[in-house]
């Protein structure tokens, strides 16, 4: 598949997995592949951590997203005035689903107002994911009417719609982050109606098995690294193949990168994406 | 880090909380030891509050963990059980136990506000989690809690949700939001009041009824809360509770490790160990080789392959250096890769409690 055709499928991709499969690289990497395609694009950072340099980022907090969303409201100072009182902090320990609802609704804003050719979004961790992507839902369910609802029904509206919003996400070849990956994927299908990207299967051990000579003791080191190795690629090669059967989703596999920088990352995901 | 002091960290204490960030193994970390705290005779319960079924998983009993306790098959002096936080039953049990009536309580249970609240929108299982935790401390079937956090830089919020929700009860907008129900007012005139009028064009006044109809139902409970919740504040600074983190050897996760260290040293709490998880092999020679009689090309292909894990292995310690270096009172542990416990589904159990005598016997 041509890259260019891959990033302007939807203008929003939120990217999400279990903590340790490298998520934020793959949400910066994907930031970057797409601005080599000479589109604009920008990361939206979610959890707190600091944003990567070299690409257009934006770290975006609940109190922060609120700010904005008043403020375009023309409420301002009602926004200044609820900071300073601790209103807001109320609101958020009263509330708790709101503090997703700001966060995905300032998504929705930049995708509105066309702030990039593409806008990725390095979501929560998996579980976390599901609940926050949830969250519309539930508000929309609880909530009758006023600002908060109308708010909530629009971003289902974009999260439902694949020309607009994709959810990429990200696993290891491993057996417990493969095993979440399928359910997660199955739950947010199911339960929020995304449309998956395909899946990124990172830091995945590509290279060919080490013949061990007959020959070599099994107590040297050269033997037992091979063996670990080559136990490696086989157990790889396994949790790729059960994601395969049990997700009926494209993959991109990424190789496990002795300096995985994120423009490494970046050229091997385009090249994946070019073998779709 | 001599057996004698994991041990005693898992004999001497009440709680031990497991943080760290996602992926680095906590849950099976967490698992392991309370599987050898009841080898050590302690009767142990373990509870994950992660969203994914992991811990059953890891515990060979996946998708039968409730919110109840569940005993593990386990031959051992002691007993293993294991609990999965169930969000709301847990919060509907809280409200059930301090509403003066009966009536009350199903009144606060059907309010849409509450039943928001108190799903499995984020924050609120924070504090259910603490409020588990403090359920099964005063439970006298077991002698250790375990506490498997949520894979979040939130996860440790928990710490601070139960001083979050008395100062919300404190707070002057929750005095004025059930001020009507005191002055015998409808539930609409607190719409008069300023700062009130201004929540309502933010969030519509149908939300906003919704939620000061749920605080007067919750009037008459949050004395009792309140002093729930500073009950379960002191469990969490007790000297009994002790607090594991856990990283893997890469920079990444140090790097999230150093922030669940700083965010535990804000609220004066001392990280009693550091298990450094799936640390990769160092592989060496344990006897004379001879590579004499191997093809020139295979044996680039060895050597190769040799540097690469060496290599692997200098970064690991180097970048766990970075970490004991700086913070050279925390008490390190050692726990291999182990690709037995990923491949073998069947014998997790067994693996688990071989992975927990090993941890506590690592120097």
């Amino acid at each position: 598949m041509d890259p260019n055709q891959f990033f302007t499928a939807s203008r929003v991709f939120i990217v999400a997995g279990k903590g340790g499969v490298g998520k934020s690289k793959i949400a910066a990497a994907l930031t970057l592949a797409a601005q080599r395609c000479g589109l604009t694009s920008l990361l939206v950072e979610t959890d707190g951590k600091p944003v990567p340099s070299g690409i257009s980022s934006l770290s975006l907090t609940p109190p922060e997203a609120l700010r904005e969303y008043l403020d375009t409201k023309g409420l301002g100072r009602i926004s200044r005035l609820m900071i300073t009182t601790g209103v807001l902090d109320v609101i958020t320990s009263a509330a708790p689903g709101i503090d997703d609802l700001l966060v995905l609704g300032k998504v929705k804003h930049l995708e509105r107002s066309d702030a990039a050719d593409v806008i990725v979004v390095d979501g929560p961790a998996a579980g976390h994911a599901i609940t926050m992507l949830r969250t519309p839902q539930a508000i929309s369910d609880a909530v009758k009417s006023g600002a908060v609802r109308l708010q909530a029904d629009e971003i289902l509206e974009m999260l439902r719609d694949g020309s607009r919003c994709q959810v990429v996400l990200v696993t290891i070849p491993e057996p417990t982050p493969v095993q979440e990956c399928i359910e997660t994927a199955y739950a947010l299908e199911e339960e929020v109606g995304v449309k998956l990207a395909p899946i990124v299967v990172n830091q995945v051990d590509t290279s060919e098995p080490l013949d061990i000579p007959l020959s070599l003791s099994e107590h040297s080191a050269l033997a037992q690294a091979a063996e670990f190795r080559n136990a490696q690629i086989l157990r790889h090669h396994m949790n790729i193949k059960k994601l395969d059967e049990q997700l009926p989703l494209a993959q991109l596999i990424v190789p496990d990168l002795e300096s995985c920088t994120i423009e490494n990352i970046a050229d091997q995901l385009l090249a994946a994406i070019e073998k779709l | 880090m001599s057996s004698i002091q994991v041990n005693q960290l898992l004999t001497d204490n009440r709680v031990i909380v497991f943080a760290g960030s996602g992926g680095v193994g906590k849950t099976t970390t967490a698992a392991a030891l309370a599987a050898h705290g009841a080898q050590l005779g302690k009767r142990v319960v373990v509870i994950t509050i992660d969203p994914a079924k992991r811990l059953a998983d890891a515990l060979g009993v996946g998708g039968t963990l409730s919110n109840e306790p569940s005993r593990i098959d386990l031959s051992a002096p002691g007993e293993l059980w294991a609990t999965m936080l169930d969000t709301r039953t847990t919060f509907d049990a809280l409200i059930h136990r301090y509403s003066p009536t009966p009536e009350q309580a199903t009144r606060i249970i059907a309010n849409s506000f509450y039943q928001n609240i108190s799903g499995a929108l984020s924050g609120t299982q924070e504090y259910m989690a603490a409020e588990k935790l403090y359920d099964l401390y005063n439970d006298s079937r077991f002698d250790l809690v375990i506490v498997d956090t949520p894979p979040t830089r939130q996860a440790l919020d928990f710490l601070s949700a139960p001083a979050r929700l008395t100062r919300f009860i404190g707070h002057p907008l929750y005095r004025i939001l059930i001020a009507p129900a005191n002055a015998g007012m409808k539930v609409i005139s607190t719409i008069t009041q300023p700062v009130v009028r201004l929540i309502s064009k933010v969030i519509g006044t149908q939300a906003l009824e919704d939620t000061v109809e749920f605080f007067q139902a919750f009037q008459g409970l949050d004395s009792g809360f309140g002093e729930r919740a500073a009950a379960v504040e002191k469990v969490l600074h007790d000297t009994l509770t002790q607090y594991v983190l856990v990283s893997t050897p890469q920079p990444d996760a140090i790097g999230e490790t150093q922030f669940f260290a700083d965010t535990l040293r804000k609220q004066k709490i001392e990280p009693a160990l550091l298990i450094l998880n799936r640390v990769q092999p160092r592989f060496a020679d344990n006897a004379l080789v001879d590579t004499q009689s191997i093809a020139a090309q295979d044996l680039t292909l060895l050597e190769k392959n040799l540097a690469h894990f060496h290599r692997l292995a200098d970064a690991q310690d180097e970048a766990a250096q970075i970490f004991i270096g700086s913070e050279a009172q925390i008490p390190v542990v050692r726990a291999p890769f182990s690709a037995a416990l990923l491949d073998n589904p069947e014998k997790t159990l067994e693996t688990l409690c071989s992975l927990g005598a090993l941890m506590a016997r690592a120097d």
